[in-house]
This record gives structure tokens, C-alpha cells and sequence, in this order.
């Protein structure tokens, strides 16, 4: 119920995002939205030596859709990109608390990582066709 | 604050839905902008069709057919009575959105030319912006929008002037806001479009299913609307449009009932409002819709009406209480129709409609299909609660209570 899903800790990241903006110098951006809620992320990738050294995020919409952006960017940043290349979605909902969510909105809570593993796919592309291909065979979000 | 005469308490148990239970709570249905429950005489009608009369219309002479055509023909009739026109201006279709199509398509395309202006309002649904938009890039006509000021009102005073000008050749419009519940002077704005020739189409998707419509003294020229708004099944939309238009409009659809001959190169095609139904259409649901019409013809228009202004004003007056809530529209129900949009301090709209389901109950969240409106409020999205004749002045205690418990959860 909503007690379970509106905890502290989600409003606390809907109302105060970490990582919010934009990222100097960012090797990827990718913008995408849910038709269904019109919730709207844009996610902003710094690479260096196979590591995540920068990333922001830029959206608005519903508590859920924010906040996990916000408790996703926490949770990949600075870190290598073989290991958050295979993040899946099961751990991310785990990750942010949010494994109670109906279908309707577990879309909020999965845009962002979405949006994140696109970002990934279009990095990729340019330097490692085969890791791209992975990351899109392998994800069932798009 | 008026009374209402519908006993909604009763008119439930005719609604099957309403037993059943979300979350181990009572359905409070507050979404019927969008579409309404289906009471046992509509849903019986429809089983009762496909039971003992099923066949297709307008062909076969055997007995069963006869009896199909006749009661598709009687729900035309019915439907031309509801409203006061004749049967042969009444054009099934599959929805409102189809309805507005088919004038876009048929009339608009081919009596207007390139810089004539269509007018519309920032209150439209997409069903009646798209459409235009889709004929501007085909043939070169312009779409102009007439704006709203703070309170949800129509600027009149732009649309006469707009209408004024000799570019103008349509005007389209909303009856009521499906966003703001607002009911704009329909009758004053044809009467003007008339003085200067320029043929008004009335959206009435969120109107005929909730106030009196007498087409006769709106004079529009065009009228569209959907039976699922109104108790009726999904897939019958109806267009009403006055005979001297849809004699002189071309086709929209070709195919089998809406001809006359067919030869290998040319057809003639058959008479109003059989030229406009191409194929089998559906005909159970409009046997359907029948029925629908018949229930809301016990009621009374006149009473939903009132009903609906009980419960808005009731609904309006108890979230005034809460300063949190911001609601939008017109306050006076006078100008309203039972349609509440509002946004609570940071609760986006999706967050609060799943705060509303842990209760029972059904609300809308979201554009509304109405981006322009939308960016007009400089909202991204808004909560939605609209009314109709089962609903309670219980349930929008309940209603008001999940806000304040949402207000509760979200710490405001």
C-alpha cells in the first residue's frame, strides 16, 4: 500500500534530488519519457577509463519516477561500467525499495534506468559494438 | 446549496460494478469524464441481441434480419429523439474522435482552401485539435485558438472577433471542458458564427451525457458525442450533422451499405445517413445504446443535471477547506459541469491516484488528453474527479478524506 511506497527515504529524494543538472563535457545525454504519466527524464553520462566518473539527471514527473532517478545516480556513480552494464531491473527496484509497485507504475520507477542503459548502448556504440549489443539484447525495457 | 432528487443510493444496485470491491473497499468511481459504468438493462439488452436476434442489417429478408434492422433503425430514432433532430441527420460511428474525423475528412476537406481559418479553443481534447491539424498540413487552412482567462472562461470577446474576420470559415468547439468541467455560451457563439455563415461543430462528448441538449435551439450544425460517456457500451459514436450539409458531403469511408450501384469504374451511392456507414457497423452496441438512452430518459436530463451540481458544489465547498488543494475552472457550478481538476502542494497527480486506490477509489491523473490546456495552466499534469448519477455525497467524503491522508503521507 502507500505507506510502503511513499517512505522517508523516497520523499526525501523526490523533494531533494541528488545529482540533479546537467555534466560538463558529458559523453552521452538521452532524453526519454512516459506517454502514460508524461514523466520525463534526461540522463547525463561522464565516462573516463571504463568508469562512471560523472552523472546527472534532469526530469520531472511523479514522486516515484524522480526519486528512483535520483537513488539511481547515487548508486552507479563511480563505478565501472562492465558491472552497471549488467544492473537489472530486479535489483534496482530492490535497490530503492520499490518491489511493490502495480504495472502501471513500476514504469515510473524503471525510467530512469531505462534512460541510463540507453545511455550506455549509445556510449558503447562508438567503442565496443559488442558490449552495446549485449546491453540491448539482454535488457527488456525497450 | 440545491438538492438533488436522484436517489443514487438506489440508482447503484442497477450498476453490477458497484459490487465489486478494490482492495477490500467499496468502488467510488469518480472517472466518468472518461467513461461511465453500464447499467444491467444496457449490458441484458446487448446479451439479449446476440441471444435472439443476431444477423446483419439492411440486406437479408428473412425474419431475424427484419427485426435487427428494425431495432438498429429504432436506437437511430431514439438517439434523433434525444436530442430533437431527425433520424436521417444521426451518422453512427465508432466514437467522438471518429466523428470529428469524418467532418474533418468529408466536409472540411473539400469546402476549404488554403488560409482559411479554422478556429478552436485552448480547452480541446486532441480529438479536436489533431484532426485540424492533420487537414492544415494537407490543404494549407490555418488553425487559430481562442484562450481562456484565470477562471477557465472562453476570451468571447477574441472569438467574435476572430469570427469577424473573413477568414474564418469553421469554428469547433468543446460544449463543456473535460479538464475544467467549464460550460462555454454555446448558443451565443453559434448565433454569431450564423450571422457570418460559418458552420459551428459542437464537441458535446462531456455535455449530451450530462444536461438537457435541445439541437434545435443550440442551431449547431454539427454535434458529436459517444454512448460510452453515457451508460452506453464503447464503440458507437454518433454524428449528428444538419441534412443540408451531409447531402452535399462526399463519402468518408467506401464500401458495402453505404452504396447504391456499383459499377467497374463508378458507384452511386446510397441516401443519408446510410452513405456515411460503410460495413457492417456494430450493431449490438447500438441496440445497446438504446437502452442507455431509455434509463437516462427515466431519470431525467434535467435531474442529472442537478444531481451533478449537488455534488460538485458539495465537493467544492469540502476541498475549499484544505488550502493545500488547488482547484481549476470556474467556481460557479452555474458555468460548470461536474468535472474537478486540482493539483495538491507537490503530489504529482499519478502518486495521488495511487494513494485514491488503496481506498477504492478511481480517479484520473494526468494531461486528460489536453497538452494544450495543459501548458496553458503551466501545469505538467492534474487529478481529476468527475461525477455522474450513481455517485454520493458519501463518496466525496471519502474522496476528500484519501486527499488529506495523501496530505498525511506526503508530510504537507
Amino acid at each position: 500500500m502507500s505507506d510502503d511506497i511513499y517512505r522517508e527515504i523516497i520523499l526525501d529524494h523526490y523533494r531533494n534530488p541528488r545529482n540533479k543538472g546537467k555534466v560538463e563535457n558529458a559523453d552521452v545525454t538521452v532524453h526519454d519519457s512516459n506517454p502514460l504519466c508524461g514523466d520525463e527524464i534526461d540522463i547525463h553520462l561522464k565516462v573516463d577509463e571504463g568508469v562512471i566518473s560523472d552523472v546527472k539527471f534532469e526530469g520531472k514527473g511523479c514522486a516515484i519516477s524522480q526519486a528512483s532517478a535520483s537513488m539511481l545516480t547515487e548508486l552507479v556513480m563511480g563505478k565501472d561500467l562492465k558491472i552497471v552494464k549488467d544492473l537489472k531491473k530486479e535489483d534496482m527496484l530492490e535497490n530503492i525499495g520499490l518491489t511493490n509497485l502495480g504495472p502501471a507504475r513500476i514504469k515510473c520507477a524503471l525510467l530512469s534506468l531505462k534512460v541510463l542503459k540507453v545511455s550506455m548502448v549509445k556510449y558503447y556504440s562508438e567503442n565496443d559494438p559488442q558490449s552495446a549489443e549485449q546491453i540491448r539484447s539482454e535488457s527488456s525495457l525497450y | 446549496m440545491q438538492r438533488s432528487i436522484v436517489n443514487s443510493y438506489e440508482l447503484r444496485n442497477d450498476f453490477p460494478i458497484f459490487r465489486k470491491k478494490i482492495n477490500g473497499k467499496e468502488l467510488v468511481y469518480l472517472d466518468n469524464a472518461s467513461t461511465t459504468q453500464k447499467p444491467y438493462t444496457v449490458i441484458d439488452s446487448i446479451t439479449d441481441f446476440y441471444s435472439n436476434y443476431n444477423s446483419n442489417i439492411h440486406r437479408a429478408v428473412y425474419q431475424l434480419a427484419e427485426e435487427a434492422t428494425n431495432m438498429y433503425e429504432q436506437s437511430r430514432g431514439k438517439i434523433a429523439n434525444f436530442i430533437n433532430v431527425r433520424p436521417e441527420e444521426i451518422i453512427f460511428t465508432r466514437n467522438t474522435t471518429e466523428s470529428i474525423n469524418l467532418i474533418a475528412h468529408s466536409w472540411a476537406r473539400t469546402n476549404l482552401k488554403k488560409d482559411d481559418v479554422i478556429v478552436i479553443t485552448e480547452i480541446e481534447h486532441h480529438s479536436n485539435i489533431v484532426p485540424w491539424q492533420i487537414l492544415c498540413q494537407e490543404r494549407g487552412t490555418r488553425l487559430e485558438y481562442v484562450g481562456i482567462d484565470g477562471n477557465g472562461f472562453l476570451d468571447l470577446e477574441y472569438m467574435i472577433e476572430l469570427i469577424s474576420s473573413r477568414k474564418v470559415k469553421m469554428v469547433s468547439l468543446s460544449h463543456m471542458s473535460n479538464v475544467l468541467g467549464t460550460i462555454v455560451p454555446i448558443e451565443r457563439i453559434i448565433k454569431i458564427a450564423h450571422e457570418h455563415d460559418i458552420p459551428v461543430l459542437v464537441d458535446g462528448a462531456q455535455s449530451v451525457p450530462h444536461m438537457p441538449i435541445n439541437v434545435k435551439n443550440m442551431d449547431c450544425d454539427f454535434l458529436v458525442f459517444s454512448a460510452h460517456k453515457m451508460l452506453g457500451p464503447t464503440g458507437v459514436g454518433i454524428l449528428y450533422a444538419k441534412k443540408e450539409y451531409l447531402d452535399k458531403m462526399p463519402p468518408f469511408m467506401g464500401g458495402g451499405d453505404m452504396i447504391k450501384e456499383v459499377f467497374k469504374f463508378h458507384t452511386n451511392y446510397n441516401d443519408v445517413p446510410y452513405k456515411f456507414e460503410a460495413g457492417t457497423p456494430n450493431i449490438a452496441d447500438v441496440v445497446g445504446f438504446s437502452a442507455a438512452i431509455e434509463y437516462l430518459e427515466r431519470i431525467g436530463m434535467e435531474n442529472i443535471r442537478k444531481h451533478e451540481i449537488y455534488l460538485t458544489e458539495y465537493a467544492l465547498e469540502s476541498m475549499s477547506s484544505l488550502d493545500y488543494i488547488t482547484v481549476y475552472g470556474p467556481r460557479d457550478t452555474k458555468y460548470r459541469g461536474g468535472v474537478i481538476s486540482f493539483n495538491i502542494a507537490d503530489i504529482h497527480p499519478h502518486d495521488l491516484a495511487t494513494i485514491m486506490n488503496d481506498h477504492g477509489i478511481a480517479i484520473r491523473s494526468g494531461h486528460h488528453c489536453a497538452q494544450v490546456l495543459m501548458e496553458r495552466l503551466d501545469v505538467p499534469a492534474t487529478s481529476r474527479a468527475s461525477f455522474y448519477i450513481y455517485n454520493t455525497k458519501e463518496e466525496i467524503d471519502k474522496f476528500v478524506n484519501a486527499i488529506k491522508e495523501a496530505g498525511r503521507i506526503f508530510k504537507i
